[in-house]
């Protein structure tokens, strides 16, 4: 534990540190989610480890599946914004509904699509590589 | 039986023990209602836990900003769990290479709908500009999401209050509404949850898969930064 917590702090202070160094608008977390993606990634390539460090996967996996909780006390201050929302509680929340759905529905259908047509490509491609039979023969045994 | 009451709670209300327990049982409260109704989507734990403490703030007449003083431990380790994330975005990295154009392009659309959609409904149905401008950036991660809209002309914490919700919103109806579309690849799941409801959403997903946990990492992180540097740019252009 101390380990992958030293692991997933030091990234993130590192992304920090990247973050002021280069006047960047993303926060450090995020920079330090990428940085810590690299890593892995050229620790796999490198060594051909394809596992997670021992200490690293329990850690990040207990802490992704109770994301939830972390996100309570910043949603508790919604109470403070009460009042602007009930001002314009119309055009907020059928915006926020909208738009929301919209994404959604539009993010997962392209990827849907595009997925489809990439596996469609890639069957397409392999089955060029197989040898089809001559034509002669193909008309000496037609299809039952 | 009132004074001896408030003898006990003048000092325990200012511990920040008090709340960071409170935040946790409300929690856990909340899982155990989303069980109780069959692991239901619509019975959101977050949206439990925040309502209870909602109400215990308004009750017992505590600021925010003392609740916060003991909330900000858990607040903290947002930082930590979102670095985390690059754990099942580097074990499926293979998975993500292959998809590398589908990825940017439906991440690409689902932003700017995003944005867009966002900034013209409000405007439509006769909203504020600073509204309008605080929605704008709501989908994306609220770090990234306050920063924008505190650069464009939003208000930070409306747009953080704004992507709390909009997250909360997009875990409980994504999944059932892209199986409606006939969807029921885990990598669109994972990205359109990362891309429309960043961490609230993709917490919904990593409970149920690794690889949908994955692209919705790559989801909060990519359209964060497509972002903070295309929404400003488009506001620059609006004016």
């Amino acid at each position: 534990m101390p380990v992958a917590l030293l692991i997933l702090a030091g990234c993130e202070l590192l992304g920090e540190v990247i973050r002021a160094a280069c006047h960047l608008p993303i926060p450090g977390p995020v920079i330090g989610m990428f940085v810590l993606a690299a890593a892995l990634g050229l620790r796999t390539g490198l060594t051909g480890q394809k596992k997670t460090p021992a200490p690293l996967k329990p850690a990040a996996e207990t802490l992704i599946a109770n994301m939830g909780l972390l996100f309570v006390p910043a949603g508790v201050g919604i109470i403070a914004q009460f009042g602007l929302i009930r001002h314009q509680w119309l055009p907020i929340s059928a915006a926020l509904l909208g738009s929301t759905v919209l994404s959604l529905g539009v993010t997962g259908l392209v990827m849907h699509k595009l997925l489809l047509l990439n596996h469609r490509r890639l069957a397409a491609r392999a089955g060029t590589i197989q040898p089809h039979p001559p034509a002669d023969c193909a008309n000496r045994n037609p299809l039952p | 039986m009132t004074t001896a009451l408030n003898a006990l709670w003048t000092p325990l209300s200012s511990t920040p023990l008090l709340w960071l327990v409170v935040t946790l049982a409300a929690y856990v409260a909340g899982r155990w209602v989303q069980s109780l109704c069959g692991g239901s989507p619509y019975a959101s734990p977050v949206l439990i836990a925040i309502i209870l403490v909602g109400c215990g703030l308004v009750v017992t007449g505590t600021s925010y900003t003392t609740y916060f003083a003991g909330a900000q431990f858990i607040n903290f380790l947002l930082g930590p769990v979102t670095v985390a994330l690059a754990v099942p975005l580097a074990e499926n990295f293979g998975l993500v290479w292959r998809n590398l154009t589908s990825i940017g392009l439906a991440l690409l659309a689902g932003s700017l709908t995003s944005v867009i959609s966002g900034i013209g409904l409000v405007w439509a149905l006769g909203g504020t500009r600073d509204v309008a401008l605080s929605m704008a950036p709501k989908a994306v991660t609220t770090p990234i999401a306050m920063a924008v809209s505190e650069q464009i002309g939003g208000v930070p914490a409306l747009t953080a209050a704004l992507a709390i919700l909009g997250g909360i919103l997009a875990a409980i109806i994504g999944r059932q509404m892209l199986r409606q579309f006939q969807i029921e690849d885990l990598r669109a799941h994972g990205l359109a949850a990362g891309v429309a409801g960043s961490g609230i959403a993709a917490a919904q997903i990593a409970a149920i898969d690794e690889t949908g946990a994955a692209f919705a990492a790559l989801g909060i992180g990519l359209n964060g930064v497509l972002t903070a540097i295309f929404v400003p740019v488009l506001i620059a252009l609006w004016r």
